[in-house]
């Protein structure tokens, strides 16, 4: 009988040690080949503008209370103008700052007097949520200047972007840390 | 007045979109050349985290793993074990928000193991093999010592109700069903479910979507009860940890010393992972186990078979989680005549300006892999369930109170309870003073 115990338990250990060695050579493949195609650098979420198409989920599917996504403004791309599309309204009472004529549903644009008949337009990133409802305005009518972006100062980088599993266009994509915004250029 | 607005607006849309047309869709007013010295401000770009928050979170991984060996082997405490959880919780959980998670990253290497042009960073491979490689050698320590998710789930654990050990190995199979699931949707490209449905990470960041938020209330008041749901039934990296701490060379004993059977110990485990000394098996017993055997040996490639059928009915289902595939569905019924309008995805599918046919083509492509990919599923799932069935019809004759090293979390519960233990730490002095002043 202890001949017979002592014999069950070798095999056994036999066993166990046979299958720890194999499953530590699995991890060092797994470690070995993974490595082998590990990235040389970092990677963040970024909307491509020219395939967004400001449905307004942006707003609503970012794992932050307030999206991390925003639009800005290349300033060069501006036209400056009295009437702008992205700041008013289509039905305005009157074209002047009043919150019942604006198309910013959180007053997040700042409308500035420069000279006539030319008017700055800045975003208050603090307020904006990301909605689009400017960008598509601009895109209509101007000159497609105002355009969503995620910010990585706020950004917190999922694993996988909330926004991204459910943009109708997959304008979300992973790009390098080093160069993490795609902004419209001026042409 | 409000017509005459309207009528602004138009001609002025009109004016606009003809201006449009002549400048070729781009820059229909040019910048104007200020005459005040107004001087453009630069849009700001302000950059991501620098990587170094990412090596100090992996240091941390490492130091926390050490420490949390030492706390539960060499130490043997439950309080310095505990301290450890809670920093795991403030520092991965609520500093870090709980990304990157080695749980998550499951989903990562199984992408790049099939996917030649998907990239794992290097701290994230590091993240995801630490614990796995320390499981060979201790156990799931990082379950019961540095897994945010665990801790969480650990810390609202008030009144543990133990669960009869036949629910507790059906409930598993969960884990595997979601770990399946989670490559099999990873490796498709249809999302990473376990990042998406992730119950707690929404609180670590406080702030989420409702659903995720009441999925994640639901296990915390079930984890009231039931020591860590989450860990026990759906992780699906506990999975892994639990297979390779099976083989660890070291495993959590409840006493270094010989066991006196006193029974102390047997519900002092809210995770159901201590044995019960099993004494000899009679030969009537041994006979009717080894029939049983024999024959769940023999059905096993069946039960594989039927899981993997049983997988292909839902492949169809599973495919439509694939962006690519409901949206060819839906460009289909919308070229058919069968729905009327458009959704946001057609819309934009249409704007591109791709062919409907390549849609088509790559969804047939993809549900081709959904098909394989249930194949395997369901036989995986056959599998598991084979294993589990030869696993309890093997006995495994044990003369002490054992904590099962594939169930234990390593969290020193036990340790508290065993009077064997308490004489080994010299307790017992504090001991009689409590009970007897």
């Amino acid at each position: 009988m202890a001949e017979k115990d002592s014999k069950d338990t070798s095999r056994r250990s036999f066993l166990h040690d046979g299958l720890w060695g194999i499953s530590m050579a699995a991890l060092g493949s797994l470690a070995g080949f993974a490595f082998s195609r590990t990235a040389k650098e970092k990677t963040v979420w970024q909307i491509d503008p020219y395939k967004c198409t400001c449905c307004g989920k942006c707003t609503t599917e970012c794992v932050l209370a307030l999206s991390a996504v925003k639009c800005v403004h290349v300033y060069a791309m501006c036209g400056y103008c009295e009437l702008c599309t992205g700041y008013f309204d289509p039905d305005p009472h009157e074209l002047d700052t009043g919150a019942e004529n604006q198309l910013c549903p959180t007053g997040a644009i700042i409308r500035t007097f420069i000279e006539d008949p030319y008017y700055s337009y800045a975003i208050d990133e603090d307020l904006c949520n990301g909605c689009g409802k400017c960008v598509k305005g601009c895109n209509a009518f101007g000159n497609g200047s105002l355009f969503l972006q995620i910010r990585h100062n706020l950004c917190v980088n999922c694993n996988k972007c909330a926004i991204a599993a459910a943009c109708p266009s997959q304008a979300i994509k992973k790009v390098p840390a080093d160069e993490p915004y795609i902004l419209k250029q001026v042409g | 007045m409000m017509r005459r607005k309207d009528l602004l607006m138009t001609i002025l849309g009109v004016i606009l979109c003809l201006t449009a047309i002549a400048a070729g869709q781009t820059r229909r007013f040019p910048p104007p050349d200020f005459q005040s010295g107004y001087e453009m401000p630069t849009t700001e770009t302000p950059p991501p985290d620098a990587d170094f928050y990412e090596y100090i979170a992996v240091a941390v991984l490492a130091a926390a793993l050490g420490v949390g060996t030492y706390f539960i082997f060499v130490k043997r405490s439950r309080k310095y074990a505990w301290a450890l959880m809670i920093f795991s919780l403030a520092f991965f959980g609520f500093w870090r928000m709980g990304c990157v998670c080695p749980i998550g990253a499951t989903q990562n290497m199984a992408v790049s193991m099939f996917d030649p042009g998907y990239a794992v960073p290097i701290t994230v491979l590091i993240i995801f093999l630490l614990p796995l490689a320390l499981s060979l050698f201790h156990g799931r320590v990082f379950c019961g010592t540095v897994c945010p998710l665990g801790a969480i789930q650990d810390v609202v654990l008030l009144k543990p109700l133990s669960v009869p050990f036949w629910l507790e190995s059906s409930l598993r199979l969960l884990g595997y069903l979601y770990l399946g699931l989670a490559l099999v949707l990873a490796i498709t490209g249809a999302g990473f479910i376990i990042c998406q449905y992730d119950p707690f990470v929404s609180f670590f960041r406080l702030s989420g979507n409702f659903g995720v938020l009441a999925i994640g209330g639901a296990f915390l008041i079930m984890g009231v009860f039931i020591g860590r749901p989450y860990c026990r039934f759906l992780c699906p990296y506990g999975i892994l940890l639990r297979q390779l701490s099976r083989l660890s060379k070291w495993k959590v004993k409840i006493s270094p010393d010989e066991c006196v059977k006193c029974r102390l110990c047997e519900d002092s485990c809210p995770f159901g992972a201590i044995r019960k000394p099993t004494g000899e098996a009679s030969s009537e017993e041994l006979a009717a186990r080894k029939k049983i055997l024999a024959v769940l040996i023999l059905l096993f490639p069946f039960i594989v078979l039927a899981g993997g059928f049983g997988g292909s009915q839902i492949s169809g289902l599973l495919s439509r989680s694939h962006h690519d595939v409901r949206l060819a569905d839906r460009i289909y019924l919308e070229e058919s005549g069968q729905v009327e309008g458009t959704t946001d995805e057609s819309e934009a599918f249409r704007g591109t300006g791709e062919s409907i046919e390549s849609l088509y083509e790559l969804s047939a492509e993809i549900q081709a892999e959904f098909s394989r990919g249930s194949w395997i599923l369901g036989g995986f799932i056959g599998l598991v369930i084979g294993g589990t069935l030869i696993k309890h019809t093997i006995r495994r004759n044990s003369d002490e109170y054992l904590a099962d090293a594939g169930d234990c979390l390593a969290c020193g519960r036990c340790f508290e309870y065993c009077p064997r233990e308490r004489l080994r730490l010299s307790k017992l002095q504090e001991d009689k003073q409590v009970l007897y002043g």
